[in-house]
């Protein structure tokens, strides 16, 4: 075997182009959480963007226009989880499944006629002299427009979260609503604008995809990214740059383990390809460990119920 | 999450078989899928093989399938409710529904049930399977050709005497062409998972591999091929249409004869337990159309190649070949036996990797 023959460069590179779809579900399912809602809807969701941002790009010819689809189109999918639990009190749980199984099988019926369309490709940053430059070229200034969005995305979150006052509302619903609510805040507003950008940013995980990623629509694709977006935000411990972290380790050893493979390291391809799944698996042990810690970082109101009423 | 979409799809079908039930005496044909009959490449291959059956024989059969059935007691759960609800014949598409099938076969000794893939058989229960290998020659030969860095890359599923049998084939076909020629093989340890097989494909360009082969179910690689500026090659299905310039060929899977004829068998009331295996002479296995991008002359030789596997003058695994560990298989001129290829569990020598357990 020869370590050499995998290069760093070219495997970060290739890690942030895994790690980014389940980056950006579980970035927006971090808001959604934050604000005190447990949606489960992840995968259906991050599946019908994958189709939406799909058929948007295909028929406009415009990758830019397919990302705003595929967003456009995990919203739309979150308005029916906002209508059941917010309005019509569903049970957060069974809407969120729900909506996984709704996702997989609208994306499906929608997405019949577009097997096999060659979406078309999206630009990359190409600055002259930067983008060039041995090493930190490729990893930092050649990337598609989105792994930059994605990263914005986070810092975006962070502050929201952290320094408006917007923010501030949004984890105080998640903590406590009905204190919340007696302040005068609108929980079920609030509720409703993080269950729609949660939505929009599953679509977007799933745009990309269907568009960078693997650039084709199979029906099915995503097989589990949503699932694993939403061990991510636990594994990040409701923290940003955590869930950064996060997504970019489990993508990270993906990759290292088929690189691995390829170069023929004898360790056990089976095993190799467990390790992202148990590297989630012992963080969230050890997370949970700490009983403490890991109900003070759980927003206290995630998946209960609200109404004014009570 | 397969689990619950089975789940309800197999009730789904029980309520929509027991409607059925009473509008005449069609025959009843169930069908279990790994992957979406939108995979473009093994379910949906078998999915026509389906639809030969509808246009066969029109309003006298009635089909039903349910997909993306996991290989687990899940599959037990969905043959038993179409068992229940009065299937006469269930075709199981995947390795390793093997013991669950014939778990549902010993309880319902009435209904036919056809295995692919699989070497376990009852009065009730068939296998068939398709000698793919015979394409992984033609196409190994292609490769072995084609090469310019004198690697290829082979993305495989799980380590089954299947997969192995065409690793073992293909690696033969390009050695004996080129005998510089290296394989690195990823196991990805799912059937059908389109962003790992990118990633895979990805590896192993990173690694220098210009050809592609697969044995997974998604068109993917081929994209990811086409994308790169690479050679690949469709896996059970004509993938050209994803990379209409990197597919060199490709190895299809054509159902549809045989399952006719089992339907036809059920029918007439000759059914009976076989095992089938059946390879390019008898159509079971295709070969695309070649490329343009392959000169003339690898056209020419790979034709030959397929001929010949066709019309039973060559054999994809004759000696002399020894196994990794340098110990001899087959002697000079020996041909492998239909027994040792089934249960295939070693790589032939010049496979630097090792087999997974």
């Amino acid at each position: 075997m020869d370590f050499s023959a995998i290069s760093p460069v070219s495997l970060i590179v290739s890690l942030m182009i895994a790690s980014t779809p389940i980056l950006l579900a579980a970035i927006g399912e971090l808001v959604v959480e934050k604000s005190g809602v447990l949606n489960l809807g992840v995968e259906g969701m991050m599946i019908f963007g994958a189709i939406s941002g799909f058929i948007a790009a295909v028929t406009s010819g415009s990758p830019l226009i397919g990302f705003i689809g595929g967003a456009a189109g995990g919203a739309l999918l979150s308005v029916l989880f906002i209508i059941l639990t917010q309005y019509l009190m569903a049970n957060q749980v069974a809407s969120g499944l729900g909506l996984t199984m709704m996702g997989l099988g609208l994306s499906a019926l929608l997405g019949y006629s577009y097997a096999g369309i060659k979406p078309p490709a999206s630009a990359h940053l190409d600055i002259a002299g930067l983008s060039d430059l041995p090493v930190v070229g490729p990893i930092l200034f050649s990337h598609d427009i989105m792994i930059y969005f994605s990263i914005a995305l986070v810092a975006g979150v962070w502050y929201f979260l952290n320094r408006t006052k917007a923010g501030l509302i949004l984890r105080a619903v998640g903590e406590n609503h009905d204190a919340a609510h007696a302040l005068g805040y609108k929980v079920i507003r609030v509720r409703l604008l993080a269950i729609l950008f949660g939505g929009a940013c599953a679509g977007l995980g799933g745009a990309y995809l269907s568009l960078i990623r693997v650039p084709q629509w199979t029906e099915g694709m995503t097989t589990g990214a949503g699932w694993i977006a939403l061990a991510i935000v636990v594994f990040g411990s409701w923290k940003p740059w955590r869930v950064l972290i996060g997504a970019y380790l489990f993508g990270g050893v993906t990759i290292l383990q088929l690189n691995l493979q390829a170069v023929g390291v004898n360790i056990g391809a089976a095993y190799l390809s467990m390790t992202p799944y148990i590297i989630t698996i012992i963080v969230l042990v050890v997370m949970s460990a700490d009983k403490k810690r890991a109900s003070i970082n759980a927003p206290a109101m995630l998946g209960r119920l609200f109404h004014a009423s009570k | 999450m397969n689990l619950i979409k089975s789940l309800l799809a197999g009730a789904a079908l029980a309520v929509g078989l027991a409607g059925a039930a009473t509008a005449g005496e069609k025959t009843k044909v169930g069908f279990i899928y790994i992957g979406p009959t939108g995979d473009f490449g093994w379910t949906y291959q078998h999915d026509q093989g389906r639809k030969a059956i509808e246009a066969a024989f029109g309003d006298k059969v009635e089909t039903k399938f349910v997909e993306g059935v996991p290989e687990s007691a899940d599959s037990e759960r969905v043959m038993t409710q179409m068992a229940l609800s009065g299937t006469d014949i269930i075709f199981a598409t995947s390795f390793n529904y093997m013991d669950h099938v014939l778990n549902v076969a010993k309880k319902f000794p009435n209904v036919k049930f056809e295995h692919a893939t699989g070497y376990k058989r009852a009065d009730n229960v068939s296998t068939y399977s398709a000698r793919f290998y015979e394409g992984r020659t033609v196409i190994g030969h292609i490769a072995g050709k084609m090469t310019k860095t004198n690697t290829i890359g082979y993305i495989a599923s799980y380590p089954i005497p299947e997969v192995v049998r065409g690793i073992n084939a293909s690696y033969l076909a390009a050695k004996a062409v080129n005998p510089d020629v290296k394989m690195k093989i990823v196991w990805v340890y799912t059937w059908f998972d389109p962003g790992k097989e990118a990633d895979a494909a990805n590896a192993l360009i990173e690694q220098g591999a210009d050809v592609i082969m697969q044995h997974t179910d998604s068109p993917a690689a081929m994209t990811i091929a086409e994308e790169k500026g690479i050679m690949a090659f469709g896996q059970a299905s004509n993938m050209s249409q994803f990379g209409p310039n990197a597919q060199m060929t490709a190895i299809i899977d054509n159902w549809g004869p045989y399952y006719v004829e089992r339907v036809k068998a059920v029918m007439d009331g000759t059914w009976s337990s076989t095992d089938t295996w059946n390879g390019i002479g008898k159509g079971m296995v295709g070969i695309a159309p070649f490329s343009d991008k392959i000169p003339a002359d690898v056209q020419a030789s790979a034709g030959a190649i397929r001929d010949a596997l066709a019309a039973g003058t060559m054999h994809s695994f004759t000696g002399p070949i020894n196994k990794q560990d340098g110990s001899v298989w087959l002697k000079d001129g020996e041909v492998a036996d239909d027994g040792t290829l089934a249960g295939m569990n070693f790589y032939v020598e010049g496979i630097e990797a090792e087999l997974p357990k």
